[in-house]
């Protein structure tokens, strides 16, 4: 039975995975590169004057294509702290480190979508590749809409508040989003359906950890972009996650 | 012990088995934030909406 889950979800989260990362570089990519390009003080938005004074002297080195994010002389420096190792790691390594986590994470939401299949074929529900693109739309919903609704996917020169309060955010509304869609999409009561409904809206209520103003340095239309984008590739993936997990589940007999 | 019994036990220690290596992979990939880790899984964590530092 472990190995029937294993497989299907290995099979699902790898092929999805791949797609994510073919449409990660077609799509998503070139903004990340442009948000460092901002984090770094490489370039400069013009309204942020404080910064540009401060970063004059880079615009000449910007063209490097390997240029040092150098924290210690420039406007960013304490926003920008966060240093990414640029300058030692190889653009090919770079992409292709990209590429495997972006396959693991999709092997990882195969197999959250599956263990869901088999609850749910414990409740007598019979999970179809249909059915699996409908679960792909909710694992959407769950891990990457409704946490971005309360934290958009952060462009590279962003700013946003303490981390660890995001991930606790992060993660209660996940679960809180998970539990309510289930609550909605199985429940046989309207209270079900209510509390599902509660549950979906509640980490929206509670609010995401927000800093108390904006300090991103990137052009608001660079960040827009990055984050319809981030969205937009998400749902095309999940959905593809759920359409072949629900298929491999289908067929592999672990449904029977 | 009749038959749904006995079926709802042998799947109970494979989806227990799967969940806990699908969160721990989540958490791993997603949200440990060990240099190593975070430096590799960097852009794929800002692209998943992850939130990353």
């Amino acid at each position: 039975m472990f190995q029937k889950m294993m497989t299907g979800a290995l099979i699902a989260g790898i092929g999805a995975g791949l797609l994510a990362a073919v449409l990660h570089f077609a799509f998503i990519q070139n903004y990340i590169l442009l948000g460092e390009q901002y984090e770094t003080g490489e370039l400069v938005h013009f309204a942020a004057p404080e910064a540009a004074v401060a970063t004059h002297d880079h615009a000449e080195a910007a063209d490097h294509g390997t240029a040092e994010p150098a924290a210690s002389d420039h406007g960013a420096a304490d926003h920008g702290a966060h240093e990414h190792g640029d300058g030692e790691t190889s653009t090919i390594e770079r992409n292709a480190l990209t590429v495997g986590f972006t396959v693991l994470l999709y092997v990882a939401y195969g197999i959250m979508l599956t263990v869901g299949f088999a609850i749910a074929a414990q409740f007598g529900k019979r999970i179809t590749a249909t059915e699996g693109a409908l679960w792909g739309l909710a694992g959407f919903a769950a891990f990457q809409l409704a946490p971005g609704m309360g934290l958009a996917p952060e462009l590279p020169g962003s700013a946003a508040a303490d981390l660890a309060a995001r991930q606790v955010w992060w993660w209660s509304t996940v679960v809180a989003t998970g539990l309510g869609i289930a609550l909605i999409a199985y429940g046989r009561s309207l209270i079900a359906t209510l509390a599902g409904a509660a549950l979906i809206a509640a980490p929206h209520v509670v609010g995401a950890p927000l800093l108390d103003g904006y300090y991103g340095y990137a052009p608001t239309e660079v960040g827009a972009i990055f984050s319809s984008r981030v969205l937009g590739v998400g749902l095309a993936v999940w959905v593809v996650l759920g359409w072949l997990a629900g298929r491999q589940w289908d067929r592999s007999g672990a449904a029977a | 012990m009749n038959a749904t019994q006995t079926k709802t036990q042998s799947l109970l220690a494979p989806v227990l088995g799967m969940a806990v290596i699908g969160l721990t992979m989540l958490f791993a990939v997603g949200h440990a934030q060990s240099a190593t880790l975070h430096d590799a899984a960097h852009d794929m964590r800002h692209a998943t909406g992850f939130p990353c530092h």
